[in-house]
């Protein structure tokens, strides 16, 4: 690019053992440019933003930051330099107020009436209204990413690094991100912006760079691109996109009434009266911001947490206060979002986390006692029919890739031919080829006559593949509407809205 | 600089690996001490691990000691593994075994001088219904409560101390033994005795519960759903929610069973080695089945080896003490750096080392 370059990378690499995170990588970033950093997860953007932000420091390749050398050993030096980041995961005490967590995040931070005066003033300089008093664990995820925000805009920073910012918002306050970070790209603030949504990229950002496999592939602007030529860029090939076959529903298998759940801690969220049905054949969507109740809905249906019995009804039968292994016997399964550590055992191998939640259903003990031959061929069946890349049954969970363990785990619940299957966050960090696959499996399942529950904070996803779809907002259900013609607005205010946008007043 | 980097996987081979090395390890680190005290090193380390078992002299004494200590020890440590591979940790195995041996020999003492051959097994049966009634406590504050059960669980220990010094001056004393404390003599009393079962070996009925407890763990953990649903519960809490565990009767379980073990160790060794309810009956054997459960990693097998190695150690620790006249202390030292240094090359499994400079 042009020699007035704010940030520029020149071939830097990163090799973790096994796996080469950074390949050569060169761009540069001009002064109020918003650029886009687009690969698809594991292509190396999270690697790379961390050299950039002193987190690892790369084998080799040399950065400059306005025309100066720079090496920033720990992300202290990075933000003397001007680099600041808004994380993807947010580092934020919840017990603590706004202000608090603020100052938290500070070199040298100010006494905190008067830090609560600066973070008001700026907040409504740019847009995010945020009230320094409140508690941070009763912030909405967008909410809170507005404290991350304001934290970084408090250091005046030249450069913004945002990572995946949107993952936790809805579309209107999506617009209202965007809003701000024009406003600071017109600034001369520059903005790095890593993303796989490409309609956001099409929408925001003079200049992207797309990563695969660590390589930088192409530089483009996307101003000039459609989202078609960024995903082929990005994935490497066309993409195939799932198909079904439209069945007529059938019966209803899975109600749910008036189920209702007191939070598991202080700050998780409580079910509130959550109503819907799933007929055979059929795919309910259930979108929403996280920490909005999903992960309490999917305890609910696993049996992990107990309702009413009348609660829940499968095929007719209450079944809500009834534990896992009984649920699943009456084929009600389930596959939570976390992997690791919830779905499967990190330290065990593959034939003992097919045993986790298939030992009853494929006959996997006799009289208590394990079938270990039975859970090794199950286990070798569910790598062949979902296609995992691994060593075999024998290698430990953790020892795969995100998205090779997310096919194992759809895979060993829709191999166990369920009558109602219900997901939360079905593709979530997996690469494209993977989510390709893990929903056509969704949806052959429900084309053989069963009922999926999908739930999902990716909306192109479920509008993807849901016939109809319903919000979790605050741990209350809408009423489920046909996912055909449904706009982004509607979704939107389905999910709530922006959030506290009309009730946050800003001292 | 040395750098640790983790594995992808545990390796097996280390696994298998450390416990030797800690050996070696707190051989030359115990050979250091005993040198700074003024004894040959070589000398103190073939008295503690080569002598007791064959030594002319002694080693017709010692080497019966060998199962008689080991036992209980093996016992115990594999009810406390059961628990700690599922994340429940019960510390009080010392106060379930005092209890167990209590309330199996109160039993036996109340129905004196009956004479019919089921006092004994009644006896052993109402032992580790005492050990385990005693884990109860800690278990049923913490499935109602939430307590913590290593504190409740230790805490008990001292309760049980004083109980059995209560019942050894009151009401379990032996009328006929002239106001000392203590009960009368179980092992002498044809329907307690625990005798050899083959004579000069050391092999008491508590031992060979000690062998039965070995493989039932064995077949536990590796063949049934119970145990692979106590691997899971202890290593992934919330998968194993998934799969359909409930917290509260794997609580209730694992301490059930540690302190029913606990019990029948209590309760052999009344009336077997020990022979009498007395202040000082309980050795410790509680506490050291701890670090015996992690010298064997929590492994049945481990476990048997690591008790006989620490039964070797006791005895040859005693020989030491007789024959070099090394101090008590620097006994107990010995023992504990086995631990410490097992809990440090434990790091080996999971992390790589690399030598060289931060790239």
């Amino acid at each position: 690019m042009t020699g007035a370059a704010l940030l520029s990378v020149e071939g830097v690499t990163k090799a973790y053992p096994g796996v080469v995170a950074n390949d050569d990588v060169s761009f540069s970033v001009a002064p109020g440019e918003v650029h886009a950093l687009l690969g698809e997860n594991g292509a190396g953007k999270s690697t790379l933003v961390k050299s950039i932000y002193g987190l690892v420091q790369p084998d080799s390749g040399r950065m400059t930051l306005h025309g100066q050398p720079y090496a920033p050993a720990t992300p202290h030096d990075a933000r003397r330099g001007g680099v600041a980041m808004v994380f993807q995961h947010f580092s934020l005490f919840e017990a603590l107020d706004v202000a608090e967590n603020v100052a938290l995040g500070m070199e040298n931070p100010p006494p905190l009436r008067q830090l609560a005066r600066r973070i008001a003033e700026v907040s409504q300089a740019y847009g995010l209204p945020l009230d320094p008093g409140r508690t941070v664990g009763h912030l909405s995820a967008g909410e809170r990413q507005r404290v991350e925000i304001v934290r970084c805009l408090l250091q005046n920073p030249r450069l913004l690094i945002m990572d995946e910012p949107t993952s936790v918002l809805t579309p209107q306050e999506v617009e209202i991100l965007f809003a701000t970070l024009r406003r600071l790209a017109a600034e001369g603030t520059a903005i790095l912006y890593i993303s796989h949504k490409l309609q956001e990229i099409l929408a925001l950002c003079d200049a992207a760079t797309i990563l695969r496999q660590g390589r930088v592939v192409a530089t483009c602007d996307p101003r000039e691109s459609t989202a078609r030529e960024l995903a082929e860029l990005m994935v490497g090939g066309t993409l195939q996109t799932p198909t079904r076959e439209t069945a007529e529903p059938g019966a209803v298998l899975l109600e749910v009434r008036s189920l209702s759940l007191a939070p598991a801690n202080a700050f998780g969220t409580a079910l509130r009266d959550v109503s819907f049905e799933v007929r055979r054949g059929e795919v309910l969507g259930i979108g929403g911001v996280a920490g909005n109740g999903q992960d309490e809905l999917l305890a609910a249906l696993s049996g992990e947490r107990r309702a009413s019995a009348e609660a829940i009804r499968l095929e007719g039968r209450a079944i809500g206060d009834a534990p896992p292994p009984e649920r699943r016997r009456l084929g009600l399964l389930a596959a939570p979002e976390e992997r690791l550590g919830h779905a499967a055992a990190p330290d065990m191998t593959l034939t003992e986390n097919a045993v986790l939640s298939a030992a009853a259903r494929m006959n996997l003990t006799r009289h208590g006692f394990l079938r270990w031959r039975a859970a090794r061929d199950y286990a070798g069946r569910i790598i062949s029919a979902f296609d995992v890349r691994t060593s075999g049954p024998g290698a430990a969970a953790r020892s795969l890739s995100g998205g090779n363990l997310q096919k194992f785990v759809i895979g060993r619940e829709v191999l166990q031919r369920p009558e109602v299957l219900v997901v939360n966050q079905p593709t979530w960090g997996v690469d494209a080829q993977a989510a390709a696959q893990v929903r056509q499996a969704l949806l052959d399942l429900a084309a053989q006559g069963a009922a999926i529950v999908v739930i999902s904070q990716d909306l192109d996803e479920l509008m993807e593949i849901a016939d109809r779809f319903a919000a979790l907002n605050e741990g209350r259900l809408s009423p489920p509407r046909p996912a055909r013609g449904l706009s982004v607005e509607e979704i939107g205010l389905m999910m709530g809205g922006a959030h506290d946008m009309e009730t946050a007043h800003v001292a | 600089m040395i750098r640790l980097v983790p594995r992808a996987e545990p390796s097996t081979a280390w696994t298998i690996a450390t416990p030797i090395l800690a050996v070696l390890l707190t051989m030359i680190a115990g050979g250091l001490m005993f040198a700074a005290l003024g004894k040959d090193p070589f000398e103190s380390i073939r008295t503690i691990f080569w002598d007791p078992l064959f030594h002319p002299q002694f080693a017709g004494y010692s080497r019966p000691q060998l199962l008689v200590k080991a036992g209980p020890l093996i016992l115990i440590a594999i009810g406390l593994s059961l628990g700690f591979r599922a994340g429940v940790w019960n510390i009080g195995a010392e106060g379930q075994y005092i209890v167990g041996a209590l309330a199996g020999a109160g039993t036996a003492l109340a129905l004196y001088p009956l004479e019919a051959w089921w006092i004994f097994p009644l006896a052993v049966l109402i032992g580790a219904l005492g050990g385990w009634a005693w884990a109860m406590i800690p278990a049923l504050l913490k499935t109602r409560f939430r307590t913590n059960e290593i504190l409740v669980s230790l805490l008990l220990v001292y309760v049980a101390e004083a109980l059995l010094a209560s019942m050894s001056l009151g009401l379990m004393r032996n009328p006929e033994g002239g106001g000392f404390p203590g009960s009368r003599n179980l092992a002498r009393w044809e329907p307690t005795a625990n005798a050899e079962l083959i004579g000069g070996t050391g092999m008491h009925w508590g031992v060979l519960t000690a062998f039965l407890a070995v493989i039932a763990a064995y077949v536990l953990l590796t063949r049934h759903i119970r145990g692979f649903h106590l691997r899971l519960a202890g290593q992934s809490p919330r998968a194993a929610r998934f799969a359909g565990v409930e917290p509260n009767r794997l609580v209730i379980f694992c301490l059930g069973v540690s302190g029913a073990l606990a019990g029948l160790a209590g309760i052999f060794e009344v009336t077997g080695p020990a022979g009498q309810i007395s202040i000082d009956f309980n050795v410790g054997y509680g506490f050291t089945a701890i670090i015996v459960a992690f010298l064997g990693r929590l492994h049945p097998v481990g476990i048997l080896l690591a008790g006989l190695l620490m039964a070797l150690t006791y005895i040859g620790g005693e020989l030491a003490q007789l024959m070099l006249g090394l101090p008590a202390a620097a006994i107990q030292a010995f023992q504990g750096m086995l631990l410490f240094f097992l809990l440090a090359v434990d790091v080996l499994t999971n992390y790589r080392l690399r030598l060289g400079a931060v790239a």
